[in-house]
């Protein structure tokens, strides 16, 4: 009797009264969220705008014609920003890589690697970033080794890397000891060697896991790939500075400031796409 | 054809009428109809596949149905204005794989939502927690974490879990189907303990003759839909329909 395929199902007079039920509920949801949120923005906008000394940070930091003047310098700034963090972010990965797994691995034979790495991320942590630049962007040079550039660009670089090297490195190591040890029992009684284990079982898992935190060390990376501005590089807020320079008109840095999201939000938007495809749930679920 | 067992209407713990449930174009459940009585024991059987979880789950509301009626106590709990947090704190389940939270101790897991949700003070909850875990046999691993005791233990935790807090209704998910065969035995020990008790219960099993000891009815679901339902010794002593004799019999060989 029950085995017809029932195309022919119908919602029953119950069922039909409790979806309308539910889209009524989510229609008065959607109308009270929306409007709060308009309400509460209005307000802060009005707020703004009506405070008697609008018209002048509207002067100073809204100024379309400026904004319009400056903006070829603080794309170009920009450029290098985009570089220095593609760069530095896979050298970044490449190192806190193997950082994290040189403090994962277990026995006393290891007992150096987790040392040295142990050590690493102490001082680099601790170490504020604008120091190590300075230290390296000026120190560097100043060594006068055969063999390596002097340039500032280069310094800078080393610098970002070895400083975001060591956070990075800590979340790398989160997420492989968040790998529960069944799976490496499960990958070694297959006899993949301990490499092959961490290669194609924890490493794909923890990888999956961390990639929340990542971006943000990307997205702060990408913000911070300016600090290197200080060694005479010209990055997007050194070029708005020097564009605020000509009439004290702040509108560069706003400029500088929508670059960066325009950089920053799509980039978050991918990365979720990109977790979604790769089966990343977390405790989601409609409960 | 089915043999609905016919009762008094309005006395049942739980009612379910035409219920439906499908995920995209797969149908579960179609039009299940079944009741279970205050202190019964309805057991559900079939294959794997059949919609035993997915019914479960729709009852804990941890499913939203696609259709159809479940009533609880007299109310009609899939109607989208009830507060499905206040019904499932009025059952308990259990799930096959335990689902203990692992950072918690044993005591931590069976007191949590007695302290969460229920508003006991910390040390009634802990005094009710021990007393639980006594009745269950386990009041020597109070500390102990999830992960340092057996299957039969952690399945044993998740009951007594579910049942610190006086459910009206106990929902049991295939609770030994995860367990070796010789920790089977403690669970359902412990169940046809609960079930002396009074406890109401309405579970998923392949074991028959488990179900053949403690139930009051036996519903065979094949493709999402109750086939044969009626006494133990009935449908699986002497089963009506050409699906449940063929689901017993691969059940036997194996």
């Amino acid at each position: 009797m029950t085995d017809q395929v029932d195309t022919a199902w119908e919602p029953s007079e119950v069922q039909r009264e409790r979806e309308q039920w539910r889209r009524r509920r989510t229609v008065r949801s959607a109308v009270i969220a929306s409007s709060s949120t308009v309400l509460l923005l209005g307000a802060v906008g009005a707020l703004v705008v009506s405070s008697p000394g609008w018209e002048r940070v509207q002067e100073t930091y809204f100024d379309w014609e400026k904004a319009v003047s400056s903006f070829p310098a603080v794309l170009e700034g920009l450029w290098l920003n985009i570089r220095v963090m593609v760069l530095c972010a896979v050298l970044i990965v490449a190192l806190s890589l193997t950082i994290a797994v040189m403090r994962t691995i277990r026995g006393p034979v290891a007992f150096p690697l987790r040392l040295v790495g142990t050590a690493y991320v102490d001082v680099f942590r601790g170490l504020p970033l604008l120091l190590v630049i300075f230290l390296l962007g000026f120190g560097g040079p100043a060594l006068s080794l055969s063999g390596l550039p002097t340039s500032a660009l280069f310094w800078g670089c080393t610098a970002l890397v070895l400083s975001y090297s060591a956070y990075v490195a800590e979340v790398f190591r989160a997420g492989i000891e968040s790998v529960h040890p069944s799976q490496r029992l499960a990958g070694r009684s297959l006899g993949l060697t301990y490499g092959q284990t961490l290669r194609h079982v924890v490493l794909p898992q923890a990888w999956r896991r961390v990639i929340p935190p990542l971006m943000n060390d990307l997205v702060s990376l990408q913000k911070d790939s300016g600090l290197i501005a200080v060694l005479g590089v010209v990055d997007a807020i050194r070029a708005a500075q020097i564009q605020t320079a000509i009439d004290f008109n702040y509108t560069p840095y706003v400029v500088a400031g929508v670059l960066f999201c325009c950089l920053t939000i799509p980039m978050a938007r991918l990365t979720d796409r990109y977790a979604r495809k790769k089966g990343y749930h977390g405790a989601g679920g409609h409960l | 054809m089915t043999t609905p067992v016919t009762s008094p209407a309005g006395s049942e713990l739980l009612r379910l009428h035409g219920v439906r449930k499908s995920f995209g174009d797969h149908v579960v459940l179609r039009d299940v109809d079944l009741t279970v009585e205050p202190g019964q024991c309805v057991v559900l059987i079939g294959a794997s596949g059949s919609g035993k979880s997915t019914l479960l789950r729709c009852v804990n509301l941890l499913e939203v149905v696609d259709d159809g009626v479940i009533t609880f106590e007299g109310r009609d709990i899939t109607d989208p204005r009830v507060d499905g947090d206040e019904v499932r704190s009025r059952m308990g389940m259990v799930f096959q794989a335990y689902n203990l939270f692992p950072h918690l101790d044993v005591i931590g897991n069976v007191t949590l939502a007695l302290r969460l949700v229920h508003g006991v003070g910390a040390e009634e909850a802990r005094a009710r927690g021990l007393a639980m875990l006594e009745r269950v046999g386990l009041s020597a691993k109070a500390a102990a974490r999830p992960d340092d005791l057996s299957g039969g233990q952690q399945q044993r935790v998740a009951i007594a879990r579910a049942l610190v807090a006086n459910p009206r209704l106990m929902l049991l998910d295939e609770v030994t189907s995860a367990l070796d065969p010789e920790l089977v035995g403690e669970v359902l020990d412990l169940l046809t303990d609960l079930k002396g008790e009074g406890v109401t219960m309405l579970l998923n099993t392949h074991e028959m003759g488990f179900a053949r000891d403690v139930a009051d009815e036996v519903c065979f679901l094949h493709d999402g839909h109750i086939h044969e339902r009626g006494r133990p010794e009935q449908v699986l002593g002497d089963p009506q329909q050409e699906r449940t004799r063929a689901f017993l019999s691969r059940i036997r060989a194996s």
